[in-house]
Order: C-alpha cells, then structure tokens, then sequence
C-alpha cells in the first residue's frame, strides 16, 4: 500500500485511438491489486487491470488538454488514459511502476488473492488435475515402462518431476549415468506414450530430455544404453529419432561449451533431425516487433503486411508447428519412437512435445486434456514460468514468449479444423493472461521442487478447477464428441500461407478493431435454447402422460 | 458447325487428370464445341466439365511421347492433363487454345446453353427500373425517371431509363452528358431513406486545361442539395491523377464553380494496376514452396490487399458522409464505369440492410454494375493467368465481391447470403452458361438479344433448390447502417477465392455443415415446441370447462 500516492484520480480520459468519439471520461482508482477506471457514464462501467498484468507504463509529454499516460499490458492490451494535472499523472506511473514490478513472490496477487473457498476445497482442488492418472490413461506403467524413484526429494534433477517413468529395462545405474551426462540432469525421461488401436499396433514414445554433455567427443554408455532401452521399448521399430529442435549451427556451437547433441557413431540406431527453432531471445524479439506493429498509429496495408514479415514471428510460429508435425508423423505413421531435446529441454522441448500430443491424441483437444497437458509438459516438466513471463523483477533476458507461442499453434491448428477442438479462442486467451497474471498458484515459480519450496498448495488457489467451472464460456459450439475431427491424428498443412495473424490475440491494443459479431458466440446461443427447448419438449411430453394416466385423454401428436 | 473445324481429336482415352489435394482421375478426354470433358466411366467417379471459356492459359510440355497440357482456369484453379501420345496432345492443346479464345460474342456459350430446369421465374425480367423507381416515389417526390437515353445516343453506356432530380429538364440532361466523360452525366445511385442524403455517380467533368465550365452540370448536381446544405464530391483518384487527366480533357470540379461542394481525393489504382496485382496475388498464393518471409513479401508486393483496404476505406468515407455528416455525394473517377462503382456500391450496401439480402444484393449488382455499365466483358476476358498483351482486363468486380466479403465477415450475422453467393459471382462473371455478364452496357446486351437468345443467371440462382446453397444460416435481419473496420489487421485474404485449389477445403466444409446443422435443429425443435404449446393450449381450454368445479 505504501507504493499508492494517489489513490484517486477524477476526471480521466480513456482515449480509444482509432474512434477518439469512442473515448470516456471517468474516476482512476489505484487499489493494492488493480487500476480500476470507472466511466461517468450512465452504466458507470469499469475496467479493472491487474497490477501483475502491466508490462510497461509510459508517460508522454504534458500538452494543453492533460498528461497522456500509456499502460501496456502483458496480454496485449493497451490503455491510453489522459491526466488532467500532471501532478496527478506522475504519481499514478510512479505508483503503477513500483505495483507491477514485484521483487519477492510473497508480493504476487496469488498470495492476497482469496476466492472465498474453505480449506478442505482448495486442498481439493489442488487435487483436480492429477498426472498420475493421465499417465495411467495412456496405459503408464506397463510392461515396458515404470515409475522411477531415482529423482525422489529431486535429487537426480531439480527442475524435473520427483516422478519420472522410464523404460522398465534401463537399470538405475543406467538412470544415474544418463542424467549425469545430461545437461542440469535433464535425463531421457517419458513425456507421451502413443497406443495405437488401428491394426499397426504402434506403442511409440516421445521422450524428453535437456542437450548431452558431449562436446567434440565425450560419450556415456549409460546414455547411450539409456537410448537404447527407450528404443526397445517399442519393440517393432528398428530405429528412433533423436529431434533436435534447435537450429543445427546453435546445436554445434554448444559443442565448445562442453554440450551439444548426439553423435550418430556412438547411439545405435538413432537418426538425428534439427528442426530449427530459434532461442528465446530471438523470439522475445519477434515477439516485441509484432507488438509494435499492432500498436503503430494508422499503418497501410503494407506497413503492416512488412511489419508482419520483418518480426518473422508466424515463421517462428511455422518452425514450432512443423516440429510437432515431424514427432506426430515419426509417432503415428511410422510407429518410431522419438527423443525430443533442445539446449536445456524446458522451452522448444515442451513446444515440440506438446503440439506433438495435441496432433496425436484428441483428449488433448477438449478442456480439460489441454489443461493436463499444460500441467504435464510445461509445469511439472519445469518450464520457467516466472522466469519466461517476469512475474517478479529479474532478468530480462531470461523472459521469452515461449508459452504464447504453444498457444498460438493450437489457435493456427484450430482455424485449419474447426471442429477438432473442445475449447474456443476464449479458452486460449484466458489461459494465455493467466500465465502472465499471478492471480493463481500455478504457474508460479519455475519448477515443481521450488513450487513445493513454496507451499503453494496451502498458500494459494488452483487456476484448473476455476476455469472448469466456468467451461460454458470456453467451448468451441461445433465440437461434437462423435465428429470426425474430433478423432485421431490431425495432419495440418503448414504451406506458408495457412498460417494467420491472430487478431484475437495481437489485435487487441485498440477496442474498435475488435470483432463486431462473433459466429462461434451466435452458434453457443442457438445451442443454449436448443437444450432449454429439448428440456420444454420433454417436460411438455411428460404432462400428456400424466394427464393420460389421470384423466383418460388422449393426446393426437 | 464451326467448332468441328478447331476440333482436330475430339476423344482421347487413357488421359490421366491431376489436381491438387484431390484424387487423380484417369479417363477419356473428350472436347466439344464448349466443353472439355473427361470422364472415368465409371459410377461415382467425378467428371469434370469445363467451359472452355473458363480457360486462362494453357501450357503444354513432353516427356517423350508423354504429353502434359497444364490448363490455368479464370476460376483460379489449375488442372494438369497427362496424354499419351504426341499428336493427341499438340492437337488437344491447340483446340483448347482456339475455342478458348473464340472472339466472336454469339459463339459464347450461353447462346448454346438450353437449362434442364423450367425456368419459373425470369431473371431477364425480374430488375425493372421502374420498379426501383416506385420505391423511390414513395419516399420522396424530388425525383423523376427520365427518358433521354431511351436511344442510348445521350450516354452509350448508361441504361435507357435513368432517375435524376426532377426539377433538371432532359435539355439541360444532354448538356450536363456532352460535359462529363462518355456522357455520364450526374445521375441518383442511391437515396438514405433515414436522412433524404443520396449517392450520386458520374464520370469526370470535361474541364480540361482551360477550366471549361457547365452550368447545366453545375446547376444539376445543385438540385439534389437542401438549401444551405453543403455536399461532397468524392474523386476516387488521387488530385495529381486527377490533374493530369486534364490534359486529356478531363480534370475535376473546379471548387469557384461547385461552391457548395466539397472535393475529396481518393487513391482508388487504375484497371491494369488492379489486374498486375492479381497476376501476383494468385502467382504468390500457387507457390506452396514459399518460405514465410517469401510469402509475406509476395503478398505485401501483390498490393491486392491494400486495393481491398483503399476501396474500403472509400466506400466508408461516402457512407460517413451520408450517415454521419447528413450531406449528399457525388462519385466518379475517369469514365465512373470502374471504382466509383465499387465505392457506390459498397456504400450501399454498409447503409442499407435491404442489400444485404440475397434479392437486394441481386438488385444492387444487377443495378450498380450490368444497368450501369461497368464493361464485364471487356474486364473479365482475362483473369489472373492472362500472359498475352493485356487489353482492358482488370479484376474490378472481383476487388468488390472481397470487399462484401470482408464486411460479411466481419458482420456474419448480418447478411441473408453466404461466401457460396459471391464465389459464384466471381465464377460467372469470367465464364458462364448465363447470358447475363456478357456484353459492356444494356445497349450492347440489347444488340445481342441476351434477353430472348440467352438465359439469365438470376433464373437459376432464385431457384429455392439453389438459393439454399447460398444462404447464410446465422442471418438476423440487421436494420443498422454496418461499418465495417479496415485496419489492416481486420482485413484478411480471401481464402475462399484465392486457396481454394490450394488445400483440402473438407475439415472446412464440416464445420459449415456442423453450423448449418446447429441452426436447423434449433429450428427443429422451435417448431415442435410451438406445436405443442399450441396443443396443450388447445387442451387446456378444452377441459377447463372439466376441471373448474
């Protein structure tokens, strides 16, 4: 609270840019939490902003009708809000710049956020997603693979899961040595087991690990036998991938540094692919470029046409996706199992891995599988969501939209089907702020030991069973359980121009650009008065029996 | 029979077709006067049937004795034909050449085409002006039909009957037409039935170097003003395009002597502008080896999208203006045949929810583009694989059907039609069994006889067995003026048109059908609901009599 100078402004615009007769005139609030702008208006509407969702505050020059005060969001929105008193103006973005820049965890909303729910519930829905049970659904363990305690108290590998599933044939030595080898002891570790019901009886794996100690020569039996179990644990295939989804040049400068990748002379049977996807800084960079050209004042087409080009953002985008088609294609149509590393195996890794399984499996389609997903790949897997989405005060060269970017090829994976999926946009979109918003545990801190550390669990709230209580607003009206898309593997295209910019997501700086009419709100409507009118129908249906019964009429449908 | 002659092989066998993202299908070839055929012979193969007239470009190469002719069709959509035989295929491929490119108009196939349908309502009849008129005179009596190009000799290009304010005699009419470009004077286009404002359309005014003068085209334009209302007159081109045309006789009004008007250039490109841009839209959207970075550059250096934004944008100043501003607007460019139709009518069709019917859309194309004169045929010769000497083709009627396209999908509530109607526009007017797009104005389509020689297209299309295909499952009727936005980010490439031979459009298709179905069993059970309220309401006042003691 000591960070508040101002806890009250009057007198505020909000300016909307692009229709300036759209602008509002209203109060500035600054609470602990939010900014909050209450319109003079009639409807007195309000806009809350949470303080943990504010990327940058910027102040321009003072002019005759008042102090112009920028806040950009980290999830794309931008309010543009004038002053009258410049006084008044400065204290606010003196304030707001302190407010959205926590430096200790303890600070996040998460922590003061209190939705209300009796110990006993939120211990409950901590409990909602449960990893044990996703790997059991995929038939985990069986004859080949089994739970490991190897990383028990985290001590193999502190940014991975204390539980790991390996194939039941490698040796604990085997495990050890392995992870010793592996960069941050990010060992070869299952992340999707892939059973095929169709007649090929395909049971590939995708595994995941960090970059091997190589250098120019180093070798390590025990990876490499580790290598070798996870290939026979597919027992039809011959060979196995190893995807390297870094560039190839990237992949050999981590040679010098004692890293690198697999030399095919020392793994039997693998084939190594690069992918080339680049790092996080040149995506933070893309990124920051797309940014800009969605907030630039009145572009022609081809500012925006070259600005889209220039970030080379949907080329990222594509590079992701194609990775994913690679592992899902290896997978499902040629049964072969594949290893999937980048340099440490928390950013590209989970990105590959992760679009892979969507292609794959359609449960990963509805609401609840992405969200078990998003729990199994990205949190438990310890991708460094604090780190990649500056919840506190730190580097910034650590922060990437690595996340944005999964989220992205689903949303480009959607517009090819439309029915495939459970969710809609929305659901994406909500996700997407949660990530960056603190408002829930779970996306806190970089990995499960130090969420742990934490006690989040006791000291906060789960996101999952909030959004799944609210689901309604999330589904995507033409998912139909028993729909083609909806089964089996889906098999993008990603010719250069099926990919899209997403409006819904980057097109959100200026109001007025936002969608007039939206057919997927329009179709959720119609389905809501179908099920009311089949309710009708069939209550109506049960009174003429009633009365049948009773009275001895009959009724002539 | 003439086309006997250009056919030297009507029948190939062992012809195998190759399509993008569908099934190659091999079969018999065979050419007739109007038609390229092949066909598998057998049961639940598709055929394929394909207008000669639809034929862009043909190119042809061997291997061996192996022949391949690659067709490029007006429709966008490139089809490879592998056949055995050197002779067969030199042969096919110069029959194809010269029934594509037949000069003649009467050899068009239209004049050839007998429907298999009964034509219950003809669409040679069902646009009248008169009809329009009616509805105009019963909102306001400011206007009158005049009769001064009954013999087209006033204005070529204009229809015979023509609405201008009623107050302008047709004396003063001939000397306002020997002002402007091709004698298109000043005429209503349309009237804001909210506000009494109208679009106006024209083409330039003969002012040349000299600053030449009319007083009938002054006092014309005038009559359609309120008193000390001012209006805008909306110049599509650019003011130096629009100052160099002087030289050529042309020019702009002068503001000395339109003192209550206020001029606005646009930048609205030029036909052969418009029409390079399309030769690299569609050259960037067939190469499915683009890097991103490549396709990106493509489509930013094609332009097309920028055309979409620029007539957009126009099209929403003229209607700002009527709308927002109350003040009427006076359209034209050069010869008013090209972009000030595109800006009219699209004006029109964001302020008025009548055209955003299937019927009103009917009307306005039939009225804002056939009546009034945009040359099809001349425009829609060629398409996007034209690699000849370009004549006047230029997509100007297609950069219309994207832009509706771009409101539609931006309002997809509130249109009766759907993409389907303006796909099929597209296609008709570069190649068609109708009569209706051939022929540049009403005076040469009435020199053809299209009406009694030919079948119009609106016969087929307001047939209910085939307007079900275009209509649009999410309409509600939208009484408001709709602005659509044309930021760059909400304008999109039209999928529908330019990759719809380049991926498999089923997983599509399937979420259409899903919507449709959502909609129909909504529909379902509204009227079994009904029904049954209705029964039971039936009931109760049946046995109210029993149950009331």
């Amino acid at each position: 609270m000591e960070h508040i100078r101002t806890p009250k402004v009057e007198n505020v615009r909000m300016i909307d840019r692009l229709t300036p007769r759209k602008s509002t005139v209203g109060t500035l609030y600054l609470s602990s939490t939010h900014t909050i702008f209450v319109e003079n208006s009639e409807a007195h509407k309000e806009t809350w902003v949470l303080h943990s969702l504010v990327y940058n505050v910027e102040r321009l020059p003072t002019n005759s009708s008042g102090s112009p005060l920028i806040i950009r969001c980290k999830n794309f929105h931008v309010y543009r809000l004038l002053i009258p008193q410049e006084k008044d103006c400065l204290d606010v973005l003196a304030s707001l710049t302190q407010l959205s820049c926590p430096e200790r965890y303890g600070e996040l909303f998460c922590f003061s956020f209190n939705p209300n729910l009796d110990k006993e519930l939120r211990e409950k829905a901590w409990g909602f997603i449960n990893l044990k049970a996703e790997f059991s659904r995929m038939g985990i363990p069986c004859n080949l693979w089994h739970v490991t305690a190897a990383n028990h108290e985290y001590r193999l590998c502190d940014t991975y899961p204390s539980e790991l599933f390996v194939p039941k044939s490698a040796s604990p030595a085997v495990i050890v040595g392995s992870a010793k080898f592996r960069s941050r002891g990010r060992l070869p570790v299952l992340s999707y087991f892939h059973r095929d019901t169709s007649p090929n009886l395909f049971i590939a794996s995708i595994c995941r690990s960090s970059q091997p100690l190589t250098g120019f020569s180093a070798r390590s039996s025990d990876d490499e036998q580790m290598l070798q179990a996870i290939m026979k644990s597919n027992p039809v295939s011959e060979f196995m991938y190893v995807v390297d989804t870094r560039p190839k040049l990237n992949a050999m400068a981590n040679r010098a540094a004692g890293k690198g990748y697999e030399n095919e002379d020392h793994y039997t049977n693998i084939k190594l692919q690069f992918i080339g996807i680049e790092n996080i800084h040149v995506m933070r960079n893309s990124q920051q470029k797309l940014i800009d050209v969605g907030e630039l004042a009145a572009p022609s087409m081809s500012d925006f046409l070259w600005g889209l080009e220039n970030s080379g953002w949907l080329k990222h985008i594509k590079a992701v996706l194609d990775a994913g088609v690679f592992i899902a294609k290896a997978v499902a149509e040629d049964g072969v199992s594949v290893l999937v590393h980048c340099s440490d195996g928390w950013d590209r890794t989970a990105q590959a891995c992760s679009v892979a399984s969507v292609l794959l499996d359609p449960y990963y389609r509805t609401i609840k599988g992405l969200m078990v997903l998003i729990e199994k790949d990205w949190v438990s897997f310890g991708h460094k969501f604090s780190h990649r989405y500056a919840h506190l005060d730190g580097d910034p060269k650590e922060v990437s939209p690595v996340m944005d970017q999964f989220l992205e090829c689903v949303w480009q994976l959607m517009q090819q089907f439309p029915c495939a999926f459970e969710f809609s946009e929305r659901f994406l979109i909500q996700l997407h702020t949660h990530i960056y918003s603190c408002q829930h545990g779970n996306f806190i801190g970089n990995c499960q030991k130090e969420r742990r550390d934490l006690r989040l669990q006791e000291r906060t709230h789960s996101l999952w069973p909030h959004l799944w209580e609210n689901r309604a607003e999330y589904t995507n009206p033409l998912y139909r359980t028993d729909h083609s898309q909806t089964q089996g593997v889906l098999k993008p295209l990603t010719t250069a121009y099926c990919f899209k910019f997403w409006k819904g997501m980057y097109g959100r700086a200026e109001k007025s650009v936002a969608s007039h009419q939206s057919p997927a709100d329009c179709l959720n409507a119609v389905r809501e008065e179908s099920q009311q009118l089949e309710e009708e129908l069939s209550s109506h249906q049960e009174v003429p029996r009633e009365m049948d019964a009773g009275q001895g009429i009959h009724m002539h449908a | 029979m003439e086309f006997a002659e250009l056919i030297k092989t009507p029948r190939v066998d062992g012809v195998v077709l190759r399509r993008p993202f569908m099934p190659t299908v091999e079969g018999t070839l065979c050419l007739t006067g109007h038609h390229l055929i092949l066909s598998s012979r057998q049961d639940n193969t598709e055929e394929l049937w394909l207008l000669h007239a639809n034929i862009d470009s043909t190119e042809k190469r061997f291997v061996g004795s192996l022949g391949t002719i690659i067709v490029k069709c007006k429709d966008l959509r490139v089809i490879q034909l592998d056949i055995p035989g050197m002779e067969e295929c030199l042969n096919i491929a110069s029959s194809i050449e010269a029934l594509s490119t037949l000069d003649s108009v009467s050899l068009m196939y239209p004049f050839f085409y007998r429907p298999l349908f009964e034509v219950i309502e003809d669409g040679w009849q069902s646009f009248v002006p008169e009809e329009s008129f009616k509805d105009l005179e019963s909102m306001t009596d400011e206007w009158r039909l005049s009769e001064v190009n009954k013999d087209f000799s006033v204005c070529p290009s204009y229809p015979s009957l023509l609405t201008v304010p009623r107050d302008i005699d047709d004396e003063s009419l001939c000397k306002a037409a020997s002002f402007r470009h091709g004698g298109r004077f000043p005429v209503l286009s349309y009237y804001h039935k909210k506000n009494g404002m109208v679009i106006m359309r024209a083409a330039q005014p003969l002012t040349g170097t000299n600053g030449r003068r009319c007083k009938e085209d002054e006092k014309l334009i005038n009559a359609t003003l309120c008193a000390g209302k001012r209006g805008y007159i909306i110049d599509t081109r650019t003011i130096a395009v629009a100052q160099q045309a002087k030289a050529r006789g042309g020019g702009f009004e002068q503001e000395a002597n339109y003192p209550q008007w206020r001029r606005i250039h646009k930048a609205i490109e030029r036909s052969n502008v418009l029409q390079d841009s399309l030769i690299k839209l569609v050259e960037a959207c067939n190469d499915q080896s683009h890097s991103m970075d490549r396709w990106l550059s493509k489509l930013e250096a094609s332009n097309w999208q920028s055309n979409v934004k620029e007539i957009l944008t126009t099209a929403c100043l003229a209607a700002q203006c009527i709308d927002r501003e109350g003040a009427s607007v006076l359209v034209h460019g050069t010869e008013g045949t090209d972009s000030t139709l595109q800006v009219t009518s699209l004006a029109q069709i964001i302020l008025d929810p009548a055209c955003r019917t299937i019927r009103g859309f009917e009307v306005l194309i039939e009225r804002e583009w056939l009546q009034a004169g945009h040359p099809f045929q001349q425009r829609c010769a060629q398409s996007a694989y034209s690699n000849g000497k370009l004549r006047s083709e230029a997509p100007v009627f297609l950069l219309f059907l994207d832009c509706v396209w771009q409101i539609l999908r931006q309002f997809p509530c509130s249109f009766q039609f759907n993409e389907n109607l303006l796909i099929m526009l597209f296609e008709h007017a570069y190649a068609s069994q109708f009569g209706t797009f051939l022929g540049n104005c009403v005076a040469e389509r009435g020199k053809l006889q299209l009406s009694q020689k030919t079948v119009s297209l609106w016969s087929w299309v307001n047939r209910p067995q085939e307007l079900e295909r275009f209509l649009n499952p999410l309409y509600e009727p939208n009484n408001l003026v709709i602005w659509p936005s044309v930021a760059p980010q909400s304008l999109l490439l039209w999928e529908g048109v330019f990759l719809r031979w380049n991926r498999s459009t089923k997983c599509l298709d399937e979420a259409y059908q899903e919507m449709v179905h959502i909609i129909e069993y909504n529909k379902e059970l509204q009227n079994k609901v009904n029904s049954l309220r209705r029964q039971l309401a039936q009931l109760e006042t049946e046995d109210s009599p029993l149950q009331t003691p």
